[in-house]
């Protein structure tokens, strides 16, 4: 399915997003910092839809050009990077500074504490959050089409206009994108129940 | 052949930004109502009530926007058997969409008022809905603002997927805008730079008070 797909892609591309801005806003660049705090509040202040039409219609005139399907994960991705990237700075921000210093004294270098001391850490309590933003942007994902992407809705719209059965057609679909967020949900809330509750015991 | 943009194309857009408002508006208020109802059938002492109310609420949260746009326009169109305007489908769908958002953030507040307050409002020998009333209520209200205030952002942004249905709000004036002037890359930053405008002082009031609610801590 084009939808999971495309979700599942801009999942993985995100957090990839989200961790490289945690990163950045600890740089000691000001420049880097403030660049990715733009980033993220012009991102979370404007409709996805319109951050699509600027990926797919407006680069194109600067000679940027992409097919719909990559334009549409890609703007998937930003939108999911910038609130992962905050959801999992409440997360770092919860890690409290005295493990930090631990592992500093341990003599562990800075990419190892960050990784096995703050951002593993960070996960598990930025989890539900993430998830939860994660079932948005399966559904969110559905206004892809209006850029010409393939996914779920795409294919509805063109088998509504040839038979004009458009209620019948949108009701399924509805239902369909009602088990994929359901079964969703249930499969990150037994990950996390596997994952991580058991990891902390 | 193209048209310039020029300053009526630019006002074009501007004055487009009314209808993104007034359907926020709309959504908002009738969301509001909506949304109370919600809330109170969510923590109502009947089981059957409070089945319904969450059934609501997992369909709108579960499904997309786009869905219950299209779903009320041909909807209402298969069920008075003439076309509808887009208009009244749109607010229908997105008062109903907010209702369920809404009742959903607002349960979550009434249920964060510690149960002692329910204990010592009934020794009182208070009835239930003036506990609610008089009690429960106005704590609730007050860590409800920020994320209610959160919500109305996304509402904004949201009703840009009214354009897909062809409801002329901002995002449509923008596309339409393109379709004459072939300018994209200055069209939809500037559609983008207006939601910013409008957002993003919302935004900041939310984090705003949010963080105000955090320093007085349990005092609520």
């Amino acid at each position: 399915m084009a939808t999971l797909w495309m979700s599942a892609a801009a999942f993985a591309l995100g957090m990839g997003v989200a961790i490289g801005c945690v990163l950045a806003r600890a740089s000691r660049f000001r420049l880097l910092r403030v660049a990715v705090r733009g980033y993220i509040e012009v991102i979370r202040n404007t409709p996805l839809l319109v951050q699509l039409f600027i990926i797919y219609f407006s680069l194109p005139q600067l000679g940027i050009r992409m097919d719909a399907d990559t334009a549409a994960v890609l703007g998937l991705a930003l939108n999911f990077g910038s609130y992962a990237a905050e959801i999992l700075r409440s997360g770092i921000e919860a890690v409290p500074s005295g493990q930090i210093e631990a592992a500093t004294a341990l003599g562990l270098s800075k990419l190892r504490i960050f990784r096995h001391v703050v951002l593993f850490p960070a996960i598990r309590v930025s989890y539900p959050g993430l998830a939860a933003q994660f079932i948005l942007i399966l559904l969110g994902s559905s206004v892809v089409s209006a850029i010409s992407a393939e996914d779920l809705t795409s294919i509805v719209n063109s088998l509504q206009s040839t038979t004009f059965r458009s209620f019948e057609f949108y009701f399924a679909a509805t239902l369909i994108y009602l088990f994929m967020a359901v079964a969703a949900r249930l499969l990150l809330d037994a990950v996390y129940w596997l994952g991580f509750r058991r990891g902390r015991a | 052949m193209s048209r310039v943009f020029g300053l009526g194309e630019l006002f074009f857009i501007v004055a487009a930004l009314r209808w993104t408002l007034a359907l926020t508006l709309v959504a908002f208020l009738g969301g509001g109502v909506g949304g109370f109802i919600v809330a109170m059938m969510r923590v109502s002492r009947s089981r059957a009530v409070r089945i319904v109310a969450g059934i609501y609420i997992t369909l709108l949260q579960g499904t997309p926007l786009l869905m219950q746009l299209f779903l009320a326009f041909y909807g209402l169109a298969v069920l008075t058997g003439l076309r509808l305007d887009a208009w009244p489908a749109v607010a229908m769908a997105f008062t109903l969409y907010a209702a369920a958002f809404l009742g959903d953030i607002w349960r979550g507040t009434i249920e964060a008022i510690p149960a002692t307050q329910w204990e010592g409002a009934a020794a009182l020998a208070l009835p239930r809905w003036r506990i609610m009333r008089h009690v429960i209520l106005p704590q609730a209200a007050r860590i409800a603002i920020p994320p209610t205030v959160g919500f109305l952002v996304q509402l904004i942004k949201n009703t840009s997927v009214a354009a897909i249905v062809g409801f002329v709000e901002l995002t449509r004036a923008g596309q339409l805008m393109v379709n004459v002037t072939y300018q994209p890359m200055l069209v939809y930053p500037l559609v983008a730079a207006l939601y910013f405008v409008v957002c993003w002082p919302i935004s900041y009031a939310a984090s705003r008070l949010e963080a105000q609610l955090d320093r007085r801590g349990s005092r609520i």
